[in-house]
């Protein structure tokens, strides 16, 4: 069954609004995102709980140090994370809209939601650039094997 | 496109109950509803999730020891069935997210929503029990 000839009331966006229509970019944003995250979100998950011997057992500081002194690692969790908390925070916004009513609480809501993923993408951005894998003063059996070369 | 401005005459039409119709029950709709119920619940998951998340990775920047500590918790048994309901939902959402992807760029795939719908279901259900033979003597293996 189609509509053959669409006639509602309340068309997405006003015929009166000019320039860039921001909800249309978020929507392309959260497929755009999608397709993007799939393969790194799968990859994540594969490399640290499947590939790597030990699966979550082998989760520790030497894991972690060893990932984030490589560069392409620190590149693949930085994009993955501005992605999935943009498109997490987007999506969580939607559903705010759909839900909350109130005037008040939802402005309250939303801006809680862009306030913590802003403080989560620059404090991850910073941890995983400033990451020192080898830091001075703590015992060599919880650091990445290389540290012992420097 | 030109949008007319006249009011909606979406609800002219009175909609005729269908026989073999459960009167008066709670709204269950079809595979449609279900995928959409589905991909918002695990899309808000897996959302509180990352926020917590982003916090436990950001505790390497303390000390080895905070973060082998915080970490640690992620370990036990009972966490590592969370981690497979985690990771169902992480699959779900994304096969999901390719049919509503799908369905929205080609109207043709509107016609077999329905049996993609079950395709998804099917395929996270392979990947899920993949995902769990390898995971679970992981969670039980000494370390
Ligand atoms: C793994 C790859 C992913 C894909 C392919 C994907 C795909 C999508 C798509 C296409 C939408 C838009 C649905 C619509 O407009 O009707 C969406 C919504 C959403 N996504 Fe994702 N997503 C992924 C990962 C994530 C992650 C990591 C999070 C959380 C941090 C997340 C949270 C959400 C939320 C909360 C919504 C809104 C749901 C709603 O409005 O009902 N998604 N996702
Ligand atoms: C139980 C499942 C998971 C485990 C054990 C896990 C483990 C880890 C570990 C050890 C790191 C540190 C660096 C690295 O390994 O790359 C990390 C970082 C990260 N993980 Fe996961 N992860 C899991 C699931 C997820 C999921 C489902 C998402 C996406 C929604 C995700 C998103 C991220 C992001 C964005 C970072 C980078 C954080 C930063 O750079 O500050 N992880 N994860």
């Amino acid at each position: 069954m189609t509509i053959d000839n669409p006639n509602y009331a309340y068309p997405a966006r006003s015929t009166k609004r000019r320039g860039i229509n921001l909800e249309k970019a978020g929507w392309i944003f959260m497929r755009v995102s999608g397709v993007v995250l799939i393969v790194l979100i799968f990859g994540h998950l594969f490399y640290n709980l499947m590939w790597t011997p030990g699966g979550i057992q082998a989760i520790d500081f030497g894991f972690v140090g060893g990932k984030f002194a490589n560069p392409f690692w620190q590149w693949y969790d930085v994009i993955m994370l501005w992605l999935a908390i943009i498109h997490g925070s987007n999506g969580v916004r939607t559903i705010v809209n759909d839900y909350v009513h109130n005037k008040t609480v939802r402005g309250v809501l939303l801006w809680a939601i862009l306030l913590a993923g802003a403080v989560l993408i620059v404090l991850g951005t910073l941890i995983t650039f400033t990451f020192d894998p080898c830091p001075t003063g703590a015992s060599a059996e919880l650091l990445p094997s290389f540290c012992a070369d420097l | 496109m030109r949008v007319s401005t006249s009011t909606s005459n979406l609800a002219d039409e009175t909609p005729k109950p269908s026989k073999n119709r459960i009167v008066g029950t709670l709204y269950r709709g079809n595979e449609g509803m279900w995928s959409w119920v589905l991909h918002r619940i695990t899309g808000i998951a897996i959302y509180f999730f990352l926020l917590v998340h982003v916090l436990d990775t950001a505790t390497v920047r303390i000390s080895p020891e905070v973060y082998n500590a915080i970490i640690g918790a992620y370990k036990n048994p009972i966490m590592g069935l969370g981690e497979i309901a985690l990771v169902g939902a992480v699959v779900l959402h994304a096969l999901n997210g390719i049919r509503i992807i799908l369905v929205d760029m080609f109207p043709a795939v509107t016609r077999v929503q329905r049996q993609l719908f079950w395709g998804v279901v099917g395929i996270s259900l392979v990947l899920i029990i993949a995902f769990s033979i390898r995971h679970i003597p992981n969670v039980f293996g000494a370390h």
